[in-house]
């Protein structure tokens, strides 16, 4: 599979704080790839440099560009969506002036109604909310909200920070099987970190094991799963 | 009675001045998130470009319109030149920031125009349009134009995608970043408008108070008391708090307090509002689900 994203010998830093250490990793083009690792292992950090949220040095590629100098606002045009950390809601706007501001620079000229009506579709709790304050939404809906807004940047690759975080197991699921469906329908690839190792690699084609900034392990999801000794000492269960 | 009438009719044409400048600080309030102190000497100075522009000989309508375009670009100046090191301060700095502007704008317009008044021409006959009008033509096209203009700014930010994007980029600048907006440029659009807005209250307000450095020093304030009674979110708010801190201000002035002391209305208000409604009359409550 050709590689859509990828990063070689990547440092990282806040200030002087040291956080990510020589990554070397490829983001495969329409997979679902992961990040997993314990907290403060660097995983939301790869997520930031990706996006330029971030001091690094090293190399960025995305579909053959050079990335690491450009700005976040820059790269997210490129095609790269990043769902943060707490979900990046516009609290007091609506939930449609929320989708609104995800279709703002979106690549595709495709017509952005068809995107609407599929999301509402995808997330039927969003469209009976629509004209709602985005802050009075429940964090599962927030939660939707932040991908449907990364979607209606028609972008290539969705970078999603602990989706799972803070949900109900059965609103995880209902985000994870959305999740795959934009994977498979829309050929969206996805980066995904998450503390829920069993639940990412069930997701996940590709798997990287993180420990204190530096890669540990990586491998086809399955391998990763298998292996009882790794699995044990880095993620967990 | 008649006395009385009077007085909420004139109150009415100050509070469309209170209300322009007013409109120019929520406008920069729903960009950045800051209140701009230097708002009224921003406009003063704008004020100062259009007499200078008349009295070169260009018609009045010229003037304005040439006014406006350069208070826009002097308002983006200032914000990416000025503020834009204070990006990432606290909200402290920038306040400083502008209150330094404010100083700055004030010594200047003294430096380079001198501190005589100047008298500025109203673009509107100074006569009431019938005997038994209370209102002359000039404060009637005041309330007119602030009307418009605000009409212009509520379309602009209600129902345009850069006003959506400028909404967002004040609200959460990282999650704006991450969807692709530019928020230096909003922030710095958002200086250019109020700026443009401010140029509109001064070249206004002028031919009232006559044109001096220090001309919009009271006015600041009363249009800061609008905007909070109003709703910093909110330019109707700011409309409707101009127009009721106007007539509260004339008729304290009139029959409770005497002129002396009607500044100090405006501070009543602005503490009165922060107290008991710090959302205003007609501003958005922030609600966050935790």
């Amino acid at each position: 599979m050709n590689a859509l994203l990828e990063a070689r010998q990547l440092h990282g830093a806040y200030g002087r704080t040291q956080v990510l250490r020589g990554l070397n990793f490829a983001i495969g083009d329409g997979a679902v790839t992961t990040f997993l690792g314990a907290n403060g292992a660097g995983k939301t950090s790869t997520l930031r440099a990706i996006c330029g949220m971030i001091n690094t040095t090293g190399e960025i590629t995305f579909d053959g560009k050079r990335i690491e100098r450009l700005r976040p606002d820059q790269i997210a045009r490129l095609g790269i969506a990043h769902v943060p950390e707490g979900r990046g809601t516009f609290s007091r706007l609506s939930v449609e002036e929320n989708l609104n501001v995800g279709a703002l620079q979106r690549r595709s000229k495709a017509p952005v109604a068809g995107e609407y009506e599929l999301i509402y579709h995808y997330f039927p709790r969003l469209k009976e909310r629509r004209k709602q304050q985005a802050g009075t939404l429940s964090g599962g809906e927030q939660q939707m909200l932040a991908i449907s807004r990364a979607l209606l940047m028609s972008p290539r690759l969705i970078l999603m920070d602990e989706p799972s975080f803070g949900l109900a197991p059965l609103v995880v699921r209902e985000i994870f099987q959305i999740m795959r469906v934009i994977n498979s329908d829309r050929k969206v690839s996805l980066l995904l970190v998450e503390q829920n190792a069993a639940l990412a690699l069930e997701l996940a084609d590709q798997c990287y094991v993180l420990e204190s900034g530096h890669i540990v392990a990586s491998g086809p999801s399955a391998t990763i799963k298998n292996d009882d000794a790794l699995r044990r000492a880095y993620l967990g269960y | 009675m008649e006395g009385l009438i009077q007085q909420v009719f004139a109150g009415l044409a100050n509070g469309a001045i209170y209300a322009a400048l007013g409109i120019a600080l929520v406008i920069i309030y729903q960009a950045t998130h800051h209140i701009n102190f230097a708002q009224g000497e921003m406009a003063m100075f704008s004020t100062y470009i259009a007499w200078s522009l008349i009295n070169a000989g260009i018609p009045y309508w010229w003037a304005f319109a040439a006014t406006i375009v350069l208070s826009f670009v002097g308002g983006v100046a200032i914000q990416r030149i000025v503020l834009r090191p204070f990006d990432h301060a606290p909200a402290l700095s920038v306040i400083l920031v502008s209150v330094g502007l404010l100083l700055v704008f004030n010594s200047l317009a003294g430096w380079l125009f001198t501190y005589t008044m100047k008298s500025f021409p109203s673009p509107f006959p100074a006569t009431a349009p019938s005997p038994t009008s209370y209102l002359s033509m000039h404060e009637i096209g005041i309330i007119a134009v602030t009307g418009a203009m605000l009409a212009m700014v509520y379309a602009f930010f209600r129902l345009t995608p850069l006003g959506l994007a400028m909404r967002a980029a004040a609200e959460n600048p990282v999650s704006s970043a991450l969807s692709g907006i530019n928020v230096g440029r909003m922030l710095a659009t958002g200086w250019g408008l109020a700026a443009a807005v401010g140029a509109v209250a001064g070249m206004l307000v002028a031919p009232i108070v006559f044109l001096d450095p220090n001309m919009m020093s009271g006015i600041i304030i009363y249009s800061l008391a609008a905007a909070l009674l109003g709703g910093i979110t909110n330019p109707w708010g700011a409309m409707v708090g101009g127009f009721i801190v106007g007539i509260v201000e004339n008729i304290a002035g009139a029959y409770l307090l005497g002129t002396e002391v009607k500044l100090a209305i405006a501070l009543a208000i602005i503490v009165g509002v922060l107290l008991v409604k710090p959302a205003g009359l007609f501003g958005q409550r922030s609600v966050k689900r935790v």
